[in-house]
Formats: C-alpha cells, sequence, structure tokens
C-alpha cells in the first residue's frame, strides 16, 4: 500500500511539444491517499488512461514526477514499482490452468512453492474459483477471466496500488453489480490503494471514495460523488455527472441578482472575488421547480422514464430540463423557479464561491 | 404444393463434374490402369494385379529415396521452424521497417521455383559461383556435383532460403495479433522473456505454427525442381527424392508400370497424412 503523488506531470505523445494543445495530460498535481479508492472519470480521449499508464509506469510522463510515499518511482520500470494492473479486456495465460495464472506473478519473483500455495489458495477463494482451480483458463466466461486478471493482482500481498482500466467493459450489466460490490469488499478488507478508469458515471459513483473527473487532458474536479452532484467546480461536471445534466444558462451578475434575459433570478449569496470571462448560471434539473409561479417557460417533449419524468423546456429562448416526480403535474401555463440552494455561479467554465 | 427442392438441381453440379474428371479423376484412373498391367507400346496391356506393387514396396531403391526424403523433410523443418520464430520474433511491429522486412521477407516465395534452383546452381559452382569460388578460395573443399555431403548442404540451405520466409510471415501474423495489454500484463506479473514467449507468444502462435509445419512437410516431401536443377539427384543417388525417383522411375527407365505403382503408393502416403494433419488441426479448434 502507498501513497502516490504526482508531482507535475505533464505528458505528450508528440516527441518535441510545443503548445499546450500537443499535451495529452496537461499539469496533473495531485496526491492520492494511501488505501484510497478512487475513479478517474471522464469521457474518451481526456488523458485518464495516459495518467494510469504513467502510474503503472507503461508510459514515461515527459515531465514531472511520480512519487510512491515520498519516494520517487519515476525511473523505475512497472515490475519495479510493484503495482498490479487489469485491464479492459481479461488478461489471462490461456494455456496455463486458473491455479497456475494466479501462481505466476508469485513464482516469477521466486517465492517459495509453499508460500505460493497458500497465497494462491486464499485469492482463488476470494474471487469463487475454487473449483475450477485445475481447470484451464480459456474455457472460462469473460467475468471468470477478468476475475483471474484481478486475482493476479491480489496475489500480491505487498502491491503499493491496483489499478483499472475499465475492467467491467465485456461483463454483462448483472455481472457488472456483482463484481463492482466485490471490488468494495476487497478494498475494504485489505485497504489497497486502489485507481479505477471508467466513463461510466454510475460505476465511478459507486466505486469510488473519491472521483476525479478528467476533462481534456486535465483533473477539473476532485471530490465525493455528493460534492461532485452539489457543487461542480466546472461546468463539464455538472453537465457529464447527472443524468440529464446541469442546466447552464449565459447570465450577468450584479450583486445577489443574476439577470437572464427580462428574469432576474435571486442567488443564495454575492460571488465573492471578481469574476472574468462568461458568467453562467449552472442549476441541476433536479432543483428546477415546475408550477404556477415563476420565469414563464414553453415545453417542448415530455419524457417519462417510470419514476420521474423529463421535462423539456424553453426558458428566455434557451433549453433547460426539469425533473418532476411520477405524479407531477404538468400546468397549462408552465412556470419555473430555481431552488437557492441548487444555484451555481461560473466564471469563465469555474465555480465562484457564493457568500452568505 | 410447390416443393422448395428438386432433384434436377443435380445437373447445375455437371460441368464442374467433368471438369474435374478431366483434369483430375481420368488421369489418376490412367495410372490405375497402368499400376495394374504390364505393357509393351503398342497399346498392348497384359493383366498384371499387385505384381507392381509388391514390387515397389520390395524394392531398396523406394525405401532409400523415402528415407531421404523424411530426412530431408526432417531436416529443413527442424531448422524452418525454429529460424522462422526467431526472425519474426525480431522483425519491428511498427514503422518504417515493417514494410521493408515484409518485402524482403516476401522476395524469395515470389521466384519461381526452377529460378531458385538455378540461382543456387550458378551461385555453388566451383568455377564461376560466388558461393563455391569464395569456399574454395578460403580453402573449404566444396564441390556439390561430387561430394554427396556438400550437395545435401547446399540443397537444404536453397530450401531454408526459399521458404523460412513462409514460417516468418505465418508466425509475424501470429505475434502482431497478440493485444498489447498481453505484454503489460507480463511486465506488471515479473514475467521474464522467456516466460512471455512460452506463456503468451507461443500459444497465440499455436495455431500459424502448425499450419506452417503441415504446409512446409507436404512441400517438402514433395520437392522436385530445385534439387533436380541444382543436383540432378546426385551425385550418385545421394539426392534422390521421391519424386525425383519416380520421374527418372517413369520417364528415364520408361518403367510405366512400377512408375505407376509408386505414385499411387505415394499419393496414399500424402493423401493419409494430409487427414492426419487436418484431424490433428480440426481437434485443436474443437478444444478451445
Amino acid at each position: 500500500m502507498a501513497r502516490i503523488d504526482l508531482e507535475h506531470i505533464r505528458h505528450s505523445y508528440l516527441p518535441n511539444p510545443r503548445a499546450d494543445a500537443d499535451y495529452a495530460l496537461k499539469e496533473v498535481h495531485q496526491s492520492l491517499e494511501d488505501g484510497g479508492a478512487y475513479a478517474l472519470l471522464g469521457p474518451s480521449g481526456c488523458g485518464k488512461t495516459t495518467l494510469l499508464n504513467i502510474i503503472s509506469g507503461l508510459l514515461r510522463p515527459s515531465e514531472g514526477c511520480l512519487l510512491f510515499d515520498g519516494e520517487d518511482v519515476s525511473d523505475r520500470s512497472t515490475q519495479e514499482r510493484n503495482i498490479a494492473q487489469v485491464f479492459q479486456f481479461p488478461v489471462i495465460y490461456d494455456t496455463m490452468t486458473v491455479y497456475d495464472n494466479l501462481a505466476f506473478p508469485l513464482r516469477n519473483r521466486g517465492l517459495p512453492e509453499g508460500e505460493v500455495d497458500r497465497k494462491v489458495r486464499e485469492i482463488i477463494g476470494i474471487i469463487g474459483l475454487a473449483d475450477r482451480a485445475k481447470r484451464k483458463a480459456r474455457g472460462l466466461t469473460a467475468d471468470q477471466k477478468q476475475k483471474i486478471s484481478l486475482g493476479r493482482g491480489l496475489v500480491r500481498s505487498d502491491v503499493n496500488a491496483i489499478l483499472f482500466d475499465e475492467p467491467l467493459t465485456v461483463i454483462d450489466p448483472h455481472m457488472k453489480w456483482v463484481l463492482r460490490s466485490q471490488l468494495k469488499q476487497l478494498h475494504k478488507r485489505f485497504g489497497y490503494t486502489m485507481v479505477y478508469v471508467t466513463h461510466d458515471q454510475t460505476e465511478a459513483l459507486t466505486f469510488a471514495d473519491r472521483v476525479v473527473v478528467m476533462y481534456d487532458g486535465e483533473i477539473v474536479q476532485i471530490g465525493t460523488p455528493d460534492e461532485l452532484f452539489e457543487r461542480p467546480k466546472h461546468t463539464f461536471v455538472g453537465y457529464f455527472i447527472g443524468s440529464p445534466g446541469m442546466n447552464v444558462v449565459p447570465v450577468s451578475v450584479q450583486g445577489r441578482t443574476a439577470h437572464f434575459g427580462g428574469q432576474a433570478i435571486t442567488l443564495p449569496g454575492a460571488p465573492e472575488g471578481s469574476m472574468t470571462g462568461p458568467v453562467e448560471l449552472g442549476i441541476r434539473p433536479e432543483y428546477v421547480r415546475l408550477g404556477r409561479e415563476g420565469m414563464p417557460v414553453t415545453i417542448s417533449k415530455v419524457e417519462d422514464i417510470g419514476r420521474r419524468k423529463i421535462v423539456r423546456a424553453s426558458l428566455e429562448g434557451k433549453e433547460i430540463a426539469v425533473i418532476v416526480g411520477e405524479d407531477g403535474e404538468i400546468p397549462a401555463e408552465p412556470h419555473v423557479a430555481f431552488d437557492p440552494a441548487g444555484i451555481n455561479i461560473y466564471a469563465d467554465s469555474r465555480r465562484v464561491e457564493l457568500g452568505g | 404444393m410447390q416443393k422448395t427442392w428438386n432433384n434436377k438441381a443435380w445437373f447445375l453440379v455437371l460441368p464442374v463434374l467433368l471438369l474435374v474428371a478431366f483434369s483430375a479423376i481420368i488421369p489418376l484412373m490412367t495410372v490405375v490402369n497402368y499400376s495394374v498391367q504390364d505393357t509393351f507400346g503398342r497399346n498392348e496391356f497384359f493383366w498384371a494385379g499387385t505384381a507392381w506393387f509388391e514390387e515397389v514396396l520390395a524394392s531398396d531403391r523406394f525405401w532409400d529415396s523415402m528415407g531421404r526424403n523424411l530426412a530431408f523433410s526432417a531436416i529443413i523443418l527442424a531448422i524452418e521452424i525454429p529460424l522462422g520464430i526467431f526472425i519474426a520474433l525480431n522483425m519491428p511491429r511498427s514503422g518504417w521497417g515493417v514494410p521493408v522486412c515484409l518485402v524482403l521477407m516476401a522476395l524469395p516465395l515470389l521466384i519461381p521455383w526452377n529460378v531458385v534452383g538455378t540461382i543456387w546452381q550458378v551461385f555453388g559452382r566451383i568455377d564461376i559461383g560466388l558461393l563455391g569460388r569464395g569456399l574454395w578460395e578460403l580453402g573449404i573443399d566444396y564441390n556439390y556435383v561430387n561430394d554427396p555431403f556438400a550437395a545435401w548442404v547446399t540443397v537444404i540451405i536453397m530450401d531454408v532460403w526459399h521458404w523460412t520466409s513462409l514460417v516468418v510471415l505465418l508466425c509475424y501474423a501470429g505475434l502482431v495479433s497478440i493485444p498489447d495489454a498481453y505484454y503489460q500484463a507480463a511486465k506488471i506479473d515479473g514475467a521474464s522473456r522467456w516466460a512471455v514467449f512460452r506463456y503468451i507468444q507461443l500459444p497465440k502462435m499455436n495455431r500459424v505454427l502448425l499450419i506452417a509445419v503441415l504446409l512446409r512437410f507436404m512441400d517438402s516431401f514433395m520437392i522436385y525442381t530445385e534439387p533436380f536443377v541444382v543436383t540432378g539427384g546426385g551425385p550418385g543417388n545421394t539426392t534422390t527424392f521421391l519424386s525425383i525417383d519416380l520421374v527418372k522411375l517413369a520417364i528415364g527407365e520408361f518403367n510405366l508400370g512400377e512408375a505407376a505403382a509408386m505414385s499411387i503408393i505415394y499419393f496414399l502416403i500424402i493423401l493419409a497424412l494430409s487427414w492426419v494433419f487436418y484431424t490433428v488441426m480440426t481437434n485443436y479448434g474443437a478444444e478451445r
């Protein structure tokens, strides 16, 4: 187990990067706590796999260095870093039995056979493949193979961290839930430092204690699922997390009032500090109240998704989404009101603190 | 009610059947015809029964050719398969080296067989050939015309030069289909270079290797053109393989009955071996 410090890490796949756009990973300066369960969440191409491969040592960052428990490991090979990684597609050694697959990393490290046997027996029980120990690994199903990949990481009791690169992509939806909860249990039981890359917000929010949201090569926010939902630090986080995402409308702010077209919206507090760049107001559909009072809207579409309805409406010519309950009525002359608790103000896409 | 099938459809196969009959079945039956009869020209035939077959199977000459041919196949397989794997493992996976290597590897395969024979026949000559003359200048006694050992070495090196590329290309195709994640996982598991080969690369090459062994064995078991051009089966009979022996018997000695019997035995051996390989390959697939 180790604490991982990423110190001013930048990475480019080009030999001579100049402009910021040449970097697949722009400045990342962050610590991952010992024993934490982190999810790296972001759309395809945002740099999350790059960051993961830098931690595992499969990639050498163009700039910056990497510390494990305060020790610089930037120049160490993957093997010396002593980490485990589970890949998107299950990687197993076809010709070996399930038992030998799990024993492989230990035997490579020259452990005595007795020790190997003890560890393998323990882990094979945890991943639930004890009855298949002597079978060839190639006949197994995708989720069993992925369990073997995971098991090969778990057998090494001294791993600094276990990294997951979208490990549940090829698994059936039902098995995803099972495997994910098993991962959580393993984390609780052994306290591994785990880093989990995914583009699926449900996976990220259910697996991790802290979610690292990445966008365009940068970390835009690290927080608990709750923080990401209530107080997105970047309009991208608001848009990416939640279904549907946060409503973002352009406003001009004067004191405690935001003006949007002909409407005035009262804010919970006045923005602190100066604001540069375009100013926007973000509010999640869950905090927009549909009723007979407030700002007039025209409704274009109502999507019934079972327990609740998503109302697509136009407010001052801008599309917004509103969530109403299963039995929520939709008035003939609809108006919306913004719940002050859910209002966030953004300047140049970044969140501005509102004073009391 | 309209039938959805009609036996008249079989007539549609007739043209192909006729074609195959003329190209394969009728010539084969002619050979069968010769193998059970004795002929002295003028289209006179006398029934001979299995006499020719008994003669072929009892002759030392046939078994000597067979032995030489099996030894030849074994030697070239023992060289070409490991060498092909070794070269394929060391070929670049990306960049400008890939097309260069692939073209270089494909070149020997594109040369007509008798041209390959001619190239080596000239290359090895001790009067004007670069190899033969060069070795002679170095004081090495190399003369494929009268030294059986030199003749064997020449024929084997020629085959290795000509056909190792095929093994290389097949293995390379198997290797590039391995996803990067396997190598990354192996690094993380601390696998040695040998373990990566043994547990990742070799299993993934298994199928193509089987095809390579099959193709190379069959081809070398039927080899004719190249040794015929280089050594003509000599010195003596030391490089007379089955095909060369068969041609000598049929055309050189005009011993049509015995040659026909030998053809059929040869054909049955090839057929049996093909069946064995086919069974092994399909069973290997079903095991997955």
